[in-house]
């Protein structure tokens, strides 16, 4: 089967649903956790922690499956290298994210919460990718 | 319920809203044999690279986000949320945007699919975006930026 539009509709409808329910397309939520040092709020600890659960446990059904449900094949990361781009990469992320307490799955989940801001955030978000897509592509 | 010490803390929300994204990215790999990247995702929809899903189930889990978000918000008659004014949010998206192309991913696929399959750069990337995040922040409150409004 080759149509993915349907079960992807339906993953991101739960993941957006599951933002929203968690509090994290609140960026005063998430700046809130990454106050450490501050007034910390401990909620996105809690959001991460059932998702990485629910997680450990399907991941350990796929070696046990030749194909997916309604794919040919596993699609999945094989990488183990530790590079200076991962690294840097997962850093300016970082600082973007502490900024305005916004990464990319709330960012677009808010459009329906504060449609101009989430907007403004989600358009600079995909001017930053076709800068290194473009950056990449001149050095390739 | 409220967690001692942390009148602000959500602890069963998040913990429900985990799970729903879990299993959200337990369609993506079970259904679909893909990570539930939402940065690499929403590449391939705006035709920036990223991700290997077809460009249609790309676009149908980009608008699915939105959607759920709206059921969420309909059902609890809405949904509070502070923003950062517009040129703050123009720098934290292209942050965001090249750290997530750069470093191969985010909260989503490095935080919840990379971490819960014991990658080894999963983890470090999202123990470096969470260390990053939290001095930045550090950093803004020691010089008095309040960004959120």
């Amino acid at each position: 089967m080759t149509r993915p539009a349907l079960p992807a509709l339906v993953s991101g409808t739960l993941f957006g649903a599951g933002l929203a329910l968690g509090g994290m397309t609140d960026p005063a939520r998430v700046r809130g956790f990454l106050d450490l040092f501050g007034a910390w709020d401990p909620t996105l600890a809690f959001v991460m922690g059932g998702a990485v659960l629910v997680m450990a446990i399907v991941w350990r059904a796929v070696p046990r499956m030749q194909t997916p449900w309604l794919a040919e094949a596993f699609h999945l990361p094989t990488r183990a290298d530790l590079t200076p781009r991962l690294i840097g990469g997962a850093a300016l992320f970082g600082i973007g994210w502490g900024v305005a307490g916004l990464c990319p799955g709330p960012g677009i989940a808010a459009l329906v919460i504060e449609p101009g801001a989430a907007a403004i955030f989600v358009a600079a978000m995909l001017a930053g990718m076709a800068l290194v897509r473009l950056f990449e592509a001149k050095s390739a | 319920m409220t967690l001692p010490g942390y009148p602000e803390a959500a602890p069963l929300a998040g913990l429900a809203g985990g799970v729903l994204i879990g299993l959200a990215a337990a369609v993506m790999l079970l259904g679909l044999g893909r990570i539930a990247g939402v940065s690499g995702i929403a590449a391939k929809a705006a035709g920036l690279g990223g991700s290997g899903i077809a460009r249609s189930g790309a676009w149908t889990f980009v608008i699915g986000l939105p959607l759920g978000a709206l059921v969420v918000s309909m059902l609890q008659g809405g949904i509070e949320a502070r923003f950062a004014s517009a040129p703050v949010l123009i720098v934290a998206g292209l942050l965001v945007g090249i750290g997530t192309r750069l470093g191969s991913g985010c909260t989503s696929g490095h935080g919840v699919c990379g971490v819960s399959r014991l990658s080894a750069r999963s983890i470090v990337a999202t123990l470096t975006f969470m260390a990053a995040g939290i001095a930045t922040v550090a950093a803004m409150n020691a010089l008095g930026m309040e960004v959120l409004r």
